[in-house]
């Protein structure tokens, strides 16, 4: 089965007058048609250029250095603007953590919708119309023939990230990329969010990226899960082994500062320090620094090994084949 | 039993558009304009214990924050009043009134605009004491070093302005300022919200620790369950102004009663909880501004009866220690 999206060495750089910063620096990974995959880590740690990158999205002073990104085979690096731009919107979407970011605050639903399905098709206006009907109702909004009327501003938060989702489903696309789409929603409102994506995903056969800070999040949602740290993937594989079994000492140390209710009111495992300064990374491990295993071996960039099937991990002292946690 | 450090009664916070000019002319025209309250909290009675952690959650709109500023002295209420030591805090002579202001502190949510990026540090956490005579002039900078030791902070960048500060740094600094008056009671706002994973852990701790060292009593308000479940003694739940649940931290995660309370655990998510598939509860939270009448939930409620939608539930005590505010509980 071939890869929906399949990322290999990506370096993205920005250069900034203060001095190079390597956003993303030697990014890998695949996605299967309909698998969902949590994309990891804190501010700064490159996850959200990586979903602009594959977008095509970085502009000056910020540039892919190098590496390859396939959608389906074809290579959208050095792709020209006018295939990007058929690109996008059509056979891979968007979401992202604001949706008044994706919606015209002075256009109607139903005119952005329309506007979004012939922007890549010669379909008719009426059936058109239809079909965004249909998006709006299958990502679980009431009465969508009058909501196709309405303003953005007549909705609610939840309502339009919901019709910013419909319009990222609106031409089938082969991949979604999501950046923190649930943040800046209530509880109640992320859950039923996270349910719809997650079966339009099954149903369509759309590969989804999760990018999120929130561990918990993509516990509920996600496949497979990838964590950033300054940007690299330092360890990536299947959720469960991940999260149960972690390798990294900082997928560790990210799991350990989760409050979960078996550790009710003890202390929490902290990181000591800080995400590293991005224009001046250390050599070798990122992690370094703040890491409890480190040694000299460290000040070389470790590799990526595969301890276990199917879980990869960038360190040179993984937690191993002990039970770590 | 001992008495509770603080109280809320009845405390009730409504917020009021008055009329434009053009909306009193319609209005004398025949229109039917009336003035747009939102009831933003209604009648809601808390009691808290000295050194208990009370953890307030509530989503967007619920009030929490509101009765939080309520508390910390910020926004006088409506209706009904805080008692702070068996006082009334509106009915106290000046003297007192300041006394109770200071020994209440709040830390608030964003450490980027509570701080004044033109104050360095140490004055941010210095000036109150010396201004209420905690501290004199001569022994400030030793008392301040004192504090930003305490909170974790390095005492040696205290000439520092805010912004050459993280931002976990930046809520230290804010904390900080709030120990610095010698509080007993800390208003928590959605303080670690704004942080990364891996800072928050390092604040949560913080909180742990002094709450431990200093004897501090806490209204930690949150939408996070997980945040308030692992800091929290007692939980209380808000829904749209009012109290819909309030229990020991272990009875709430264990057996919750309401079914709002039911919905938000749920939907909360976790690490130990994977790909799930479930039905999460419909709608939306209604508008403030037009709250449905009866029980404010049960236009999303699934066991709401026709009883939910025209009386109130007034919130009972249904064990020992737990107070709920449902009609399911009357059968």
């Amino acid at each position: 089965m071939t890869a929906t999206l399949s990322v290999t060495g990506l370096h993205t750089h920005f250069f900034t007058r203060a001095g190079v910063v390597k956003a993303v620096d030697g990014v890998d990974f695949q996605i299967a048609p309909g698998e969902v995959m949590g994309l990891v880590g804190e501010s700064g740690s490159g996850k959200s250029i990586t979903g602009f990158s594959i977008m095509g999205l970085i502009d000056d002073p910020g540039r892919i250095v190098s590496g390859s990104i396939r959608l389906k085979g074809e290579e959208l690096v050095g792709a020209s603007d006018e295939a990007m731009r058929a690109i996008r919107g059509n056979r891979i979407a968007m979401i992202f953590q604001d949706p008044m970011m994706t919606l015209n605050p002075v256009l109607r639903i139903d005119t952005q919708m329309v506007e979004a399905i012939r922007a890549h098709e010669r379909v008719p206006k009426r059936d058109a119309l239809a079909r965004a009907r249909d998006a709006l109702g299958m990502v679980g909004i009431p009465a969508p023939e009058e909501r196709l009327r309405a303003y953005p501003h007549q909705l609610s938060g939840g309502m339009r990230q919901r019709v910013a989702i419909a319009i990222a489903f609106l031409n089938e696309p082969d991949l979604i990329i999501a950046d923190e789409p649930t943040t800046a929603l209530d509880v109640t409102i992320q859950s039923q969010i996270i349910h719809e994506a997650q079966s339009l995903c099954k149903r369509t056969g759309t590969a989804l990226v999760w990018i999120t800070h929130d561990l918990a999040v993509v516990a509920g949602i996600a496949d497979r899960i990838a964590v950033m740290y300054a940007g690299r993937i330092v360890e990536a594989g299947g959720i469960d082994a991940v999260i149960d079994t972690p390798l990294h000492p900082y997928t560790v140390g990210l799991l350990g500062s989760v409050p979960t209710s078996n550790r009710r009111g003890e202390r929490l495992t902290q990181i000591p320090g800080m995400p590293p300064n991005v224009l001046n990374l250390p050599e070798g491990c990122a992690f370094r620094e703040r890491c409890p295993r480190a040694a000299a071996a460290c000040h070389a960039q470790p590799p990526i090994a595969e301890p276990r099937a199917g879980q990869v991990v960038r360190c040179f002292h993984p937690h191993g084949q002990e039970a770590s946690r | 039993m001992t008495a509770p450090i603080l109280e809320t009664r009845n405390a009730t916070k409504r917020f009021s558009k008055s009329l434009d000019f053009a909306a009193r002319l319609a209005r004398r025209m025949g229109a039917n304009v009336s003035e747009e309250t939102v009831h933003a909290v209604d009648g809601v009675d808390l009691a808290i214990l000295p050194g208990e952690v009370v953890g307030l959650v509530g989503e967007s709109g619920c009030g929490k924050s509101t009765l939080g500023r309520m508390v910390a002295g910020i926004l006088p209420p409506t209706e009904g009043s805080i008692v702070f030591e068996g006082a009334d805090i509106a009915a106290m002579d000046a003297k007192a009134a300041r006394k109770a202001a200071l020994e209440i502190q709040m830390i608030f949510q964003d450490p980027f605009a509570s701080l004044n990026p033109r104050m360095r540090v140490d004055q941010i956490i210095g000036e109150a004491p010396l201004f209420h005579g905690i501290v004199s002039r001569t022994d400030l900078s030793d008392y301040v070093d004192d504090i930003m030791r305490r909170t974790g902070l390095d005492p040696s960048l205290k000439r520092r302005y805010p912004h050459q500060f993280s931002g976990g740094q930046r809520q230290r600094i804010g904390i900080a300022r709030a120990l610095a008056v010698k509080p007993r009671f800390l208003v928590c706002d959605e303080a670690i919200a704004a942080l990364d994973v891996s800072i928050q852990a390092q604040v949560i701790n913080l909180f742990v620790d002094l709450r431990e060292e200093l004897d501090l009593t806490y209204l930690f308000i949150s939408h996070d369950l997980s945040v308030v479940e692992h800091i929290s003694d007692r939980v209380v739940i808000m829904y749209l102004g009012r109290v819909v649940e309030s229990a020991p931290i272990a009875d709430i995660f264990d057996a919750p009663n309401h079914p709002y309370t039911v919905a938000l655990l749920n939907e909360a998510p976790r690490l130990d909880q994977r790909r799930r598939a479930f039905e999460p509860v419909k709608g939306e939270i209604p508008s403030p501004l037009d709250p449905p009448p009866g029980c404010h939930f049960h236009p999303r409620c699934p066991h709401a009866h026709a009883r939910c939608s025209s009386e109130r539930p007034a919130l009972r005590e249904i064990a020992p220690g737990r107070m709920s505010a449902c009609h399911l509980n009357d059968e």
